[in-house]
């Protein structure tokens, strides 16, 4: 595999906050590259690194095997981006913003090929409508046909699917999917929702505070030996005592309401759920946890997870 | 780049904001003229009040289109550069505000380009609004008063011009606003570049011209050699001067002359000079500028 971006040791300072502390990462052509860390980690920040919004206080980024700093307009002819909200000139047409950002990125778009990007995203029907008459959602895709109009290698997308209802949601992950399985595009895309990137991912960087926590890809993220299983049963108390009387007493982990948390490898789950009968426990649910969520949670705020589980 | 300028234009010529500063001008000089059209000889008895006794002046002839035009730029230009601080303020900050500059900088553009292509639409944008206010002003009052020779006062005198001796000197007058006007323009856009919303910029343009201005109307001895001739706003009325006359010792004013040419010459070229200023200092600053909006 080609590494399509390579950061090497990139670091921001913003005064005394380091924003970004020497992160080293690769993107290969053509992945769906998961970029998954809380609000303020520093996702938004690199990014706007690798878009040139940001002068980074020391590192290199190599894009398409060229060096950002130096070749920044021949990288940029190859990258389309929606960081953020994707604003665009409200008082312009759906049609006259594609057109204008295509002409901006040096290439001469024919009508057809602006209407096939609307089609691609779903609003041909509101071609000649205005921005400022649009939903969250319909910007957000426009936002994508404007990032694809100059049909760019590495599409970068910070947060895509933020302040998006579920239909939304789902739109964006479509087309994401779509962009990587059927044009063969690379995708860079942020997000704080652990579930969406484990979704459509095929590896993921994770950050906190402005480092690597880990790299890999969410298969390798994905510790099945260590699933944060959710039992939800009528008497949470009686629960507990009886499973501490079983060898499940070294899995249980915490109360939390009427669920009780047990850390335990997820093949495991069938032979739990033979002890609860026999035990004569009523069951309303057993189910593990969300995998990379137990998992980032797990790796970036351990302490203030615990606590929280403990009390 | 002359692209990229096309782009600029055509997203100034689809804003609503930029037609109000043409409506603007067409309800100021329409007020001007309905006034003067129907109380034109109380002002003109008024302005020559202090000459009257010396001179003899016919009010109706003095009152014609070129005169009116002289009067509403007097009115007028003062009060344009909020207009162009409309546009060029918001050309940077407008942009960080609607959150597309992220979107326009991340594209194979160079910020040295956005700049100079952006300074340019102003440009474009103020001769477009001057050549309006030179066809309402001008050619609309020469059709209502008519044309005539063209008298104007200064301080206790005054200069009187054949009627065929004028429009040059409006064509000279409406090119040096013109750079003028584009000097606020470029300070205005140097402004945009630290702010993420118009607001700031357009309200630090004009009280920046503002103060300057008083300043540079304060008859103050100490600033009069050490500050004025600094001030960029000293030299925005330097348009005036294509309207001063020389004359013979016998007082025949002298078919095209311009009493001081090397005065407008220097003022001209210190406003290019604050021009040249202003948008160099707008390029380095938004070339070191994290775009974070």
């Amino acid at each position: 595999m080609t590494a399509i971006v390579s950061v090497n040791h990139l670091s921001k300072h913003f005064r005394d906050l380091k924003a970004v502390d020497d992160l080293s990462f690769s993107v290969n052509e053509g992945d769906i590259y998961g970029f998954l860390g809380q609000n303020g980690a520093g996702k938004s920040t690199t990014i706007r690194m690798l878009l040139t919004l940001i002068e980074p206080t020391d590192g290199d980024i190599e894009i398409m095997g060229m060096n950002l700093k130096t070749h920044r307009k021949e990288i940029l002819r190859n990258v389309g981006a929606v960081i953020e909200k994707p604003d665009l000139y409200k008082y312009l047409t759906a049609q006259e913003n594609l057109s204008l950002f295509a002409k901006i990125s040096g290439v001469k778009v024919p009508s057809h090929k602006i209407k096939e990007q609307l089609e691609l995203v779903g609003l041909i029907d509101r071609a000649d409508s205005k921005i400022k008459t649009f939903s969250q959602g319909m910007k957000q895709r426009l936002g994508i046909a404007v990032a694809l109009i100059h049909d760019p290698k590495l599409i970068i997308l910070d947060e895509p699917v933020n302040g998006l209802d579920p239909q939304g949601i789902a739109d964006i992950r479509n087309l994401i999917l779509q962009l990587s399985r059927s044009m063969g595009k690379t995708v860079i895309v942020s997000s704080h929702l652990l579930n969406e990137i484990e979704i459509i991912a095929n590896r993921v960087l994770i950050i906190d505070r402005g480092k690597k926590i880990q790299e890999g890809t969410a298969t390798e993220l994905f510790d099945p030996v260590n699933t944060l299983v959710e039992l939800i049963v009528a008497d949470v108390a009686s629960t507990w005592e009886k499973l501490q009387q079983t060898p499940w007493n070294n899995n249980l982990y915490a109360k939390e309401g009427d669920t009780i948390l047990l850390r335990m490898h997820r093949n495991d789950i069938p032979s739990l759920f033979k002890t609860l009968s026999s035990i004569d426990v009523q069951v309303y649910s057993l189910s593990p946890r969300h995998s990379l969520e137990d998992y980032f949670l797990s790796i970036t705020t351990q302490n203030r997870h615990v606590e929280t589980f403990a009390n | 780049m002359w692209k990229l300028l096309q782009i600029e234009l055509f997203k100034i010529y689809k804003r609503p904001r930029t037609y109000i500063a043409f409506a603007a001008v067409m309800a100021i000089v329409a007020v001007v003229q309905v006034a003067l059209k129907y109380d034109g000889k109380s002002y003109i008895d008024f302005m020559m009040s202090g000459l009257s006794d010396t001179f003899e002046f016919q009010n109706e002839k003095v009152l014609n289109g070129y005169l009116v035009c002289f009067i509403i730029l007097n009115t007028l230009l003062i009060h344009v550069p909020l207009l162009v601080a409309l546009i060029a303020a918001d050309e940077v900050a407008g942009e960080a505000n609607m959150g597309t500059l992220r979107l326009l900088v991340t594209k194979p553009v160079s910020r040295t380009q956005l700049i100079l292509v952006k300074f340019a639409a102003s440009v474009i944008y103020v001769i477009l609004l001057l050549i309006w206010m030179a066809v309402l002003a001008l050619l609309i009052s020469m059709l209502i008063f008519g044309t005539n020779d063209m008298v104007v006062l200064r301080n206790d005198s005054f200069h009187q011009m054949q009627a065929d001796d004028v429009l040059w000197r409006y064509i000279m007058a409406f090119g040096y606003a013109t750079v003028a006007m584009s000097t606020v323009a470029a300070l205005s856009l140097l402004l945009s570049v630290f702010a993420d919303n118009a607001v700031g910029p357009i309200v630090a343009t004009i009280s920046i011209v503002i103060v300057l201005t008083i300043l540079s109307e304060m008859n103050i001895p100490l600033y009069d050699k050490t500050v004025k001739p600094y001030l960029f706003t000293s030299h925005m009325v330097a348009w005036k001067g294509f309207f001063y006359v020389k004359s013979t010792e016998e007082g025949e004013t002298i078919k095209g002359s311009i009493e001081n040419l090397p005065a407008i010459g220097k003022s001209f070229f210190i406003l290019v000079a604050y021009m040249f200023l202003f948008v160099g200092l707008a390029i380095a600053c938004f070339k070191k500028k994290d775009i974070l909006s």
